[in-house]
């Protein structure tokens, strides 16, 4: 009897350690002395590697660095999950996360928690060849935490065999809608469905009529400008004219393709993604009849949100030196012209993309280019979720027509003030 | 056995000791089942109490705000009732520490919204979904050819995940999908308000009909077929024989069924989120309670624990209620029908 006693006494005991143990990440000492110098293998971690880009990559540095060697961590595809795969770990103060890739809109949030080892004394990275937009998301309170890894800008595709020269701007485009009109199809759309490219739409339609959404702080709401007001009403005028399809408030990036592809637009507002397969797809009617631009602005080009992903070092990795060294090998002249050509995307060198054999390969790398150097990054700001959310609920009813313009502003930078203050 | 087993009934020495032997094995018995359940009650303290308790905890706690002069985040502290006061009342604090009314776009003002929705959700697909189960459940408990492959093909939608079912009828409705051209319509299925809240019953009834269908299945093969006999010797027409007959004895189970979906249908995510990422209307036509969760998740822990706590709460006065009224009444039939009363 005491023996099954005692034994059950300890089963209790191991429980509540094992308790003791999930419900870390709040108490336990901080521990990121060492590692500063130290070298030593590491792993870096990142979403689903679609385009098998990084096995070969990392391939090749442990070749050169058998003493160093990296290992691939590989997330899911979903974005919200390799999020959360992100936050658990770093809470869990994980020293196995050294090298993270990490998206542009959450580089604030997890700099601001202190997660991320600020690129600064003996992790200066040296950003002259950088496309400057690109910094810009990896920086957080003028401190840069992340370095610029991929980088992503919208442009516009139209259909050269009705409009031979692309508008320059968005008056010029909306004259060009009567082509659209004669030709029984849709004008313009973008991604307008209420979701992340919402945001990226909205943010891009005030940023080229020169306004923005929130001041150099990164918190401060500044909607209540003309500027801004001019912005959202092209959109919510397009709905109004029908010059944007009533339908493109469903779209995200695919059904827009679709819908391109299928001849039934005019202009799209699209990632470069949508280049190769409207050029080749089955379904696509438009492969010899499209034509890209940069997208329309306000006299000259318009001002493109920007995407990609950034490399950071965790302030929790055991071996810094190494994880320094990696990610500029990530960010060398090679590396980035391999990610073109291996996986299609971005680069972040601003020579790359006037690179001849490149660009013959990929011919929309230079008005890629241009839309990337106008660029202007989505607020940076540790609470972007709450930020996209206001953009996106505000922005969709004035979309729909179920809220004013002013008022879908007002909401939106009363929305923002409230995210900074808890809840 | 060791010394306090024999110890103690030395100290009860009055009584009988044929008695306190039959109170002493009693007592082992007792202990034995107590060790038997033991590990049991420890799992559900940590799977079940321990995140209870841990969320009820948390909801009390101010999510991390940010310390000005570094920029970083520092912990919030303690919030009272503020979180709760957040979701109730819709209050959201300002940046110098007052409140004010949460504007659109925080998720704050979306609670009373998001309630009405889960609601009506819960309403609407239980009651088509319990009278479609019941039709489907009399069909497949007849006799006839090919009853086997009937009760398979009414079960295939319930076999399918919800998340790939739900991306079906994304398919499905989007605007040019089948279902705008089978109708000849060119509907926004997941962005008008009532179109989308339409798409979601559509989809959850088609998907867990079935799964009533079984449960009233199960309680119909429990009635005997003389009763029937007996019914219609007596005379009684069919319609008779449904209501007097086959209503009564298949209310246990339907109760159960119904109980069942509404719990089920209250915390209702991966359909909407999927299928209309909780969007339609102004945009939050088709936000339950559950996606407002997840949504405030990625904006802070502390006031998303509040929110389950108060979702958690709602179910559970529901399910209460439920039982509380019919769920008795599931009880008492059984009783009535075990004693041949009915």
């Amino acid at each position: 009897m005491k023996a099954t006693r005692l034994s059950i006494i300890a089963g209790i005991a191991v429980a509540s350690l094992a308790l003791a143990g999930c419900s870390g990440g709040s108490g336990g000492s901080s521990d990121n002395s060492g590692g500063d110098d130290s070298r030593g293998p590491i792993t870096y971690v990142q979403g689903k590697d679609n385009s098998n880009v990084v096995r070969p990559l990392i391939d090749k540095w442990n070749k050169a660095h058998p003493k160093e060697k990296v290992t691939f961590k590989e997330q899911s595809d979903q974005a919200d999950q390799q999020h959360d795969d992100l936050v658990q770990h770093f809470q869990a103060k994980d020293s196995n996360y050294d090298v993270v890739d990490v998206d542009v809109i959450w580089t604030a949030e997890f700099a601001a928690k202190g997660w991320l080892q600020p690129l600064t004394g003996k992790y200066k990275m040296d950003n002259s060849k950088l496309l400057p937009a690109t910094v810009k998301t990896g920086t957080y309170n003028k401190i840069q935490y992340a370095a610029p890894q991929t980088s992503d800008g919208g442009i516009l595709y139209y259909r050269k065999d009705l409009v031979p020269t692309p508008p320059k701007t968005w008056d010029e485009m909306m004259a060009d809608c009567s082509i659209a009109k004669q030709a029984g199809i849709g004008c313009y759309a973008g991604q307008y469905a209420k979701y992340e490219g919402l945001t990226v739409n909205v943010a891009e339609a005030i940023n080229t009529a020169g306004g923005t959404i929130v001041g150099e702080d990164g918190k401060t709401p500044t909607l209540n400008t003309p500027e801004a007001k001019k912005g959202l009403q092209r959109l919510v005028d397009g709905f109004k004219d029908g010059n944007i399809p009533a339908e493109a408030i469903t779209y995200q990036e695919e059904q827009g393709r679709q819908a391109f592809e299928a001849g039934k637009l005019l202009f799209l507002r699209n990632w470069p993604y949508v280049f190769n397969l409207a050029k080749t797809d089955g379904s696509s009617t438009v492969k010899d009849t499209f034509g890209i631009a940069p997208l329309p602005g306000d006299g000259g080009p318009g001002a493109s949100s920007l995407g990609g992903h950034n490399a950071a070092i965790s302030t929790y990795s055991k071996h810094k030196a190494t994880a320094f060294d990696f990610v500029k090998f990530l960010q060398s002249e090679e590396t980035q012209k391999f990610f073109v050509t291996q996986g299609s995307l971005s680069p972040v060198i601003a020579s790359l993309y006037d690179d001849a054999d490149l660009n013959a390969k990929f011919p929309y790398l230079s008005t890629l280019k241009t839309s990337i150097e106008h660029a202007v990054p989505r607020p940076v700001s540790p609470f972007y979720p709450a930020i996209t959310k206001a953009v996106q609920d505000n922005a969709y009813a004035a979309l729909k027509g179920s809220m004013s313009v002013d008022e879908a502003l007002k909401n939106m930078g009363d929305a923002i003030k409230t995210a900074g203050s808890g809840s | 056995m060791s010394a306090p087993e024999v110890a103690k009934p030395v100290a009860r020495t009055p009584k009988p000791p044929m008695r306190a032997g039959a109170k002493k094995a009693r007592r082992g018995e007792r202990r034995v089942a107590l060790y038997l359940i033991a590990p049991t009650i420890i799992l559900l303290a940590i799977v079940i109490g321990y995140p209870v308790v841990s969320a009820i905890v948390m909801s009390f706690q101010k999510d991390a705000g940010l310390d000005p002069a570094t920029g970083m985040f520092v912990q919030g502290g303690f919030a009272g009732f503020s979180n709760y006061t957040h979701w109730l009342l819709q209050q959201c604090s300002t940046a110098d520490g007052g409140t004010t009314a949460c504007p659109p776009g925080n998720l704050g003002s979306g609670f009373w919204n998001a309630t009405f929705v889960t609601f009506f959700f819960t309403v609407v697909t239980v009651i088509l979904e319990t009278v479609l189960g019941m039709w489907m459940a009399l069909i497949m408990n007849r006799t006839f050819k090919g009853r086997g492959l009937v009760r398979a093909a009414i079960l295939i939608p319930w076999a399918i995940p919800t998340a790939v079912t739900a991306k079906l009828w994304f398919f499905i409705f989007s605007v040019s999908g089948i279902a705008n051209a089978l109708l000849n319509t060119q509907i926004l299925w997941t962005s008008d308000e009532w179109a989308s809240r339409f798409a979601i019953i559509i989809a959850d009834t088609w998907k867990t009909t079935p799964f009533m269908a079984l449960l009233i299945l199960a309680g119909l093969q429990l009635i005997p077929e003389d009763v029937y006999e007996a019914a219609k010797v007596d005379g009684a027409t069919t319609f008779q024989r449904f209501w007097r007959v086959t209503m009564p004895l298949v209310k246990p189970a339907l109760m159960v069924a119904v109980l069942f979906r509404i719990l089920d249908a209250l915390r209702i995510y991966d359909l909407p989120a999927i299928l209309t990422g909780g969007g339609g209307g102004n945009g939050n036509a088709t936000t339950t309670l559950s996606i407002l969760v997840i949504d405030q998740i990625r904006q802070g822990f502390n006031s998303a624990s509040a929110l389950s706590t108060i979702t958690f709460l709602i179910i559970f006065i529901v399910a209460f209620i439920f039982v509380r009224f019919l769920g008795a009444n599931v009880v008492r039939t059984q009783e009535s029908q075990q004693k041949g009363k009915l």
